[in-house]
């Protein structure tokens, strides 16, 4: 078991020393952003164009959905949002901090991506996980 | 090349099957299809059969150890959502292809109940309800919630597509459901995602539907061309890039991609369909698809429904048969059942629910992932 928390998804890095950061891969020809691995880029089709940039840990909320009925387990309601972060990479996620009705949540919202433990989700070998989340900007 | 007709089309009424096998409620819409056209399974030269749940079972071969096992080719179809259209439109190229003159495609689903998506992780730990959702009704509440950014697209209008569709089926007896859901009864039902009450996702059932294909001399030579359906377009497409691909699954690229090939392989406009089935798996996919059809203009969508165009009697009847609303969505069924319903229209022969003077309709379905069939289907005589 790891002392330290291992990170929810593989494109998000915890530096030995700094802060968490989400990282994305930009593609050298056509200039798209990616989450996740990956060689050829699903736009233009370059091969081997890949390199690692640094998300910005901000944006805008794109859409959402306040989901009331989930599987056994999950706690609800929670707001599931998409957000466009500044550099225009979009990315999905649980909109946290903000009561979960239509009446609070606007589109184009700013927000935060903030690093935080996985709702206490641990694996089968007991690790814990750091996760990120979005909240409205302060 | 040949034009390809449809001659016998059919579907069970959509329920739950528990004590049925799934090539056993495949074979009874492949009869049935045969029947309509009065052929028998030793015609047939290919079946094409779409299945998902058992995508590796050999669903095919198994149903023909039911009706006749003929020792004709079989190919197996899997395509989410868009299976049944699939398996249709390979039994139609090959049609078209002039490999075969007369063959069977059918699609079959045996659903369970409840959530679809959103499955648990292989390894690490659970992503559902810590990276946002990925059960259905929450992906196409987020593409309706597109929709509303865009165009402004309320709550109180998804809900009445699905007060419309409800409407629909209880004129139409192979629905799953035939029940009046006024509005506030479907705005004030449990809701499951944010704007998806659970009246307004469509429903788990098990059901089956088949098409018989035959090209122009074989409709001749069999006499059969009275009540043949003439395919004018069959397209299927996959979700060209989009920026938010990796997050929002797209159903609209795709469906406007196939949307403009097929007009253009019909010859025709959407000015001249009469009756539009589309996939309505949840109440805000509907709205999303009458711009992407291009029937309307995407801000107008939501004026669409408003102004009952889109109901039966209106500019544009969409799902008259009750859609995957009410009439259910058995997953690899759906794509043949939609092609079965707008055929029973042009073939004037839907009852209560008939479109009045119906000659053109739109079948579209959307397999997420995504996949997009379409197909015109025109009366022939």
């Amino acid at each position: 078991m790891s002392n330290q928390p291992l990170p929810a998804v593989p494109y998000l890095k915890i530096p030995e020393d700094g802060s968490p950061y989400l990282e994305g891969l930009k593609c050298g020809q056509c200039g798209s952003t990616f989450l996740g691995e990956r060689n050829v880029c699903s736009k233009c089709g370059a091969r081997d164009q890949m390199s690692p940039v640094t998300l910005p840990n901000s944006g805008k909320l794109y859409s959402y959905s306040i989901v009331y009925r989930s599987f056994p387990g999950i706690d609800v309601p929670y707001i599931s949002a998409i957000v466009d972060l500044d550099d225009g990479t979009a990315i999905k996620g649980n909109l946290i901090n903000v009561e979960p009705d239509p009446e609070n949540i606007a589109f184009d919202m700013p927000v935060d991506v903030i690093f935080d433990d996985a709702l206490g989700r641990k694996d089968a070998d007991g690790n814990s996980y750091l996760s990120y989340f979005f909240q409205p900007k302060t | 090349m040949t034009d390809a007709y449809i001659v016998g089309v059919d579907m069970i009424k959509f329920g739950r099957f528990p004590d049925k096998t799934v090539p056993q409620i495949g074979a009874q819409a492949a009869l049935m299809a045969l029947d309509d056209c009065g052929l028998s399974i030793q015609h047939m030269q290919a079946l094409y059969c779409g299945n998902l749940g058992q995508a590796s079972g050999m669903v095919g071969q198994r149903m023909l150890q039911e009706i006749g096992q003929t020792g004709m080719p079989v190919v197996n179809v899997a395509n989410a959502c868009a299976t049944g259209a699939t398996a249709f439109r390979e039994a139609w190229a090959s049609v078209k292809a002039g490999l075969y003159d007369v063959v069977l495609a059918v699609g079959v689903e045996q659903m369970g109940k409840g959530l679809l998506g959103g499955g648990g992780a292989k390894t690490g730990i659970p992503k559902e309800g810590l990276l946002g959702s990925g059960t259905m009704p929450a992906v196409f509440a987020e593409a309706g919630m597109e929709h509303a950014r865009h165009y402004g697209t309320t709550f109180e209008q998804f809900a009445k597509v699905s007060v419309k569709n409800h409407h629909h089926s209880t004129l139409n007896p192979k629905a799953m459901y035939q029940i009046e859901t006024p509005l506030e009864e479907v705005m004030n039902a449990e809701m499951i995602s944010y704007p998806n009450t659970k009246l307004m996702c469509s429903v788990n059932v098990d059901g089956s539907a088949a098409a018989v294909i035959c090209s122009e001399k074989k409709v001749r030579e069999l006499g059969l061309m009275d009540r043949a359906i003439k395919v004018r377009a069959s397209v299927l497409a996959s979700d060209p890039w989009q920026e938010r691909d990796l997050v929002m699954p797209d159903v609209n690229s795709c469906t406007q991609k196939a949307a403009k090939e097929a007009y253009e392989m019909a010859g025709l406009g959407p000015e001249d369909i009469d009756l539009i089935e589309l996939h309505d798996c949840f109440a805000t996919a509907e709205i999303l698809h009458y711009g992407n059809l291009g029937i309307c203009k995407q801000e107008d969508a939501g004026r669409m429904i408003d102004d009952g165009e889109v109901a039966l009697g209106g500019r544009i009847p969409v799902n008259v048969s009750g859609g995957l609303l009410s009439k259910g969505h058995p997953l690899g069924a759906t794509g043949i059942a939609n092609i079965y319903e707008v055929s029973t229209h042009l073939r004037n022969e839907a009852g209560a629910r008939q479109v009045d003077g119906a000659k053109i309709g739109l079948t579209h379905v959307i397999g997420l992932g995504s996949a997009c069939a379409i197909h015109v289907l025109e009366r022939a005589s």
